[in-house]
């Protein structure tokens, strides 16, 4: 397979929110590559980082919180743009969003406004990333919600969101972000609102999309299984670490992170039947504010080894193509 | 399974259409006795009228549950499964008739054999057999209350109840609840904000276990959860069963968590109750098309293990209006086996037992018994 031209390049990215409780590292070093067309899914628990990582690389992070170091270089057409370094209410950016990178939220009703028509909110989209008029724009929207699976997109197209149904609301919203055929889709827990039929729809929506316009993709999700459906890539974040980063099938086939294996085998799985048993990872994500010392996931770790977890930051160890993991076990002396 | 076990027995399916009615006796071996059921449910009813205008004048109703019948037996976890809107919560409370059904029976049978018809209870009368029954529900952020400590929380039911009087023999017996959650006995003063959403879904079980009830609604109660914590709390309300002979009402929209905790399923759609049977026996050869659906519409992680992939069904349309349902059978518009007669006729609950002769297997399909379709394997 050939590699295919590299797209974003996030490198050592932390991300800090400065609040009176003290500093919350959110992110806290992370790097990863996406190249053109590929599928990177970012898991991960509440509160380890996953969506402040995808809002910073949006540059939405909000106000008390700031991007300390690191680099996000986007290459686009030959060109690297750090987008670090540009200013996040700057014109270059808001060309970039919804331009060259959308996001999808986890909750529709919050992404669209109530008092716009969906077709009015997707046209003014379209507007302001090309040179087209209002007509052109309201064709291009039709296309979109007819691409995305929307029933009789020429009567939707002047529906207000709250008369949408949950599913259909969603592929609005995909449409939407999807309207300027960005190189980058970001889907912030694109399913986690919606019911298993639906999801089932909207999975299989985004993988079609995905192949059909070339895109590549950054999916945000706590539910590994998602993330076995869409992606080819798996980042796994634990408080603002990426503890393990692999392809999918390496990742789910050989985990070797302690907390990878951990998620795996606290899920039940369908088809396992009534007798399998789950071993949970014992307690719960500490807070933030008040981080473990050494690898931060030691307080939990069933592995832990005394005086070498709990003091030292575990470095990032290569095992193989593309298969990082931060964890002392895999440490070679 | 061959095709040839499902011969085919209206004659059976025309008599027997509810599942809690005791004329599906055939097979009476395999069968509980009556005596063993907590809670026999027959025919309930919860229609919410839909009023418009200033005088409030009814135009309509939302028919959320609409004749659900189904018994639980004692020491056995029931799923109630389905999506959004299928009326699963709305069962639930009105089991415990935390709000008021339409309609219909329910049936609960305390641990000495008496016999209690909860919907014609007064209030008073209610509130002494609720001590029998507890409630968990699914975000435990909004089910405790913040202006209380946990030794209050949990010792309410005693204070209210006038159960125990002195202040140490409370926190004792609240003591013992917390340790019986994997809590530390010491935190008791503390308010719910100090506790993490695993520790204050604990809380609230403790809270429902305190009177020592023999039946447990849970209501979604680890969906609001973290996925390492879901682990914890599944494997608790597992070892709770067994240690105190607990009987769950089990509501979720999670079909790998109704495989791994209950015996027997219940899938609803729209208010109604498509198919009932045991897990095992649903999950390997779902029998109506929706069940079908579900199973397939949920993701794996793809192990690498060899048959995982599978066929999947992806539904078209949302879930049918229950103020608004389709004529005929309500899962028609989205059904991929859909034929003329599904679009006329209602089509019953029938009992498919007798067909292949095993446990009773309940379905709402006019072709429960010709369709093979695809479960998941094990």
């Amino acid at each position: 397979m050939t590699q295919a031209p590299l797209l974003l390049s996030v490198d050592n990215l932390a991300t800090h929110f400065f609040s009176q409780e003290g500093i919350l590292e959110a992110v806290d070093g992370v790097s990863f590559d996406i190249h053109a067309g590929e599928a990177l899914g970012i898991a991960g628990e509440s509160g380890c980082g996953k969506s402040v990582t995808a809002q910073s690389i949006l540059r939405i992070v909000p106000k008390n919180g700031k991007i300390v170091t690191g680099e996000i270089s986007l290459i686009q057409n030959g060109e690297t743009v750090d987008l670090v370094q540009l200013d996040d209410r700057g014109q270059e950016i808001r060309q970039i969003r919804g331009g060259e990178i959308a996001m999808v939220f986890q909750e529709p009703m919050a992404a669209f406004s109530m008092v716009y028509t969906i077709g009015n909110q997707i046209t003014e989209v379209i507007r302001l990333h090309q040179e087209c008029s209002q007509d052109e724009a309201r064709e291009r929207a039709i296309e979109m919600l007819q691409r995305v699976g929307m029933p009789q997109p020429e009567v939707t197209i002047d529906a207000y969101p709250f008369a949408l149904s949950g599913g259909m609301r969603q592929r609005a919203m995909i449409a939407m972000a999807l309207s300027c055929h960005p190189a980058l889709l970001i889907a912030d827990e694109p399913t986690t609102a919606v019911d298993v039929t639906i999801q089932a729809q909207v999975l299989e929506l985004m993988k079609d999309l995905q192949r059909d316009m070339g895109m590549a993709l950054i999916v945000i999700t706590h539910d590994l299984a998602v993330i076995s459906e869409l992606c080819d890539r798996v980042m796994i974040m634990y408080l603002g670490k990426d503890v393990e980063s692999a392809p999918a099938d390496v990742i789910f086939r050989d985990p070797k992170h302690p907390y990878t294996v951990g998620l795996l085998r606290s899920v039940p799985e369908l088809g396992e039947g009534h007798s399998q048993e789950l071993d949970p990872i014992s307690g719960s994500v500490p807070s933030p504010y008040r981080r473990p010392t050494g690898c931060p996931f030691h307080t939990r770790c069933p592995e832990f080894i005394p005086d070498v977890c709990d003091v030292h930051m575990p470095p990032q160890i290569e095992l193989g193509a593309g298969h990082r993991v931060r964890c002392h076990l895999y440490v070679q002396d | 399974m061959a095709q040839a076990d499902a011969v085919p027995n209206k004659a059976n399916a025309a008599t027997d259409a509810s599942p809690g009615q005791p004329s599906e006796q055939p097979e009476e071996s395999n069968v509980p006795s009556s005596a063993d059921k907590v809670l026999e449910v027959s025919d309930l009813r919860k229609y919410f009228p839909i009023v418009r205008g200033f005088f409030r004048r009814q135009v309509g109703e939302v028919k959320a549950v609409d004749d659900v019948s189904f018994h639980v037996n004692r020491g056995e976890t029931l799923a109630l499964v389905g999506e959004s809107g299928c009326g699963k919560t709305t069962t639930g409370r009105c089991v415990m008739r935390a709000i008021e059904p339409s309609g219909g029976g329910v049936l609960f049978r305390k641990r000495d054999g008496e016999e209690i018809e909860i919907t014609t209870l007064s209030r008073p009368d209610l509130r002494a057999v609720q001590q029998h029954m507890g409630m968990i529900f699914q975000d435990p952020f909004s089910s405790l209350n913040p202006r209380l400590t946990v030794l209050e929380i949990i010792g309410e039911p005693f204070v209210t109840r006038k159960l125990i009087r002195g202040r140490r023999q409370l926190e004792e017996r609240v003591a013992e609840l917390l340790r019986s959650v994997r809590l530390d006995p010491t935190y008791m003063r503390r308010y719910p904000h100090a506790f993490s959403g695993g520790q204050r879904q604990r809380i609230a079980i403790a809270r429902a276990l305190a009177l020592d009830p023999d039946f447990v609604v849970a209501d979604e109660p680890v969906s609001a959860l973290d996925v390492s914590v879901q682990a914890q709390i599944l494997s608790l309300l597992k070892e709770l069963q067994t240690e105190l002979h607990l009987t769950y009402l089990f509501i979720t929209h999670n079909l790998s968590v109704v495989e791994y905790l209950s015996d027997r399923v219940s899938v609803m759609y729209v208010g109604q109750i498509v198919e009932l049977g045991r897990t095992d026996a649903i999950f390997e050869r779902p029998r109506h098309p929706y069940t079908e659906a579900l199973l397939s519409a949920v993701p794996v992680v793809e192990t690498g293990k060899a048959g995982r992939r599978r066929e999947r069904i992806i539904l078209e349309g949302d879930v049918a209006d229950p103020s608004n349902v389709p004529h005929g059978c309500t899962f028609h518009p989205r059904c991929p086996y859909v034929q003329d007669v599904c679009r006329e006729e209602e089509p019953q609950l029938i009992d498919l037992a007798g067909a292949n002769g095993s446990q009773p297997h309940f379905v709402r399909c006019h072709f429960a018994e010709e369709l093979d379709l695809q479960g998941v394997r094990h």
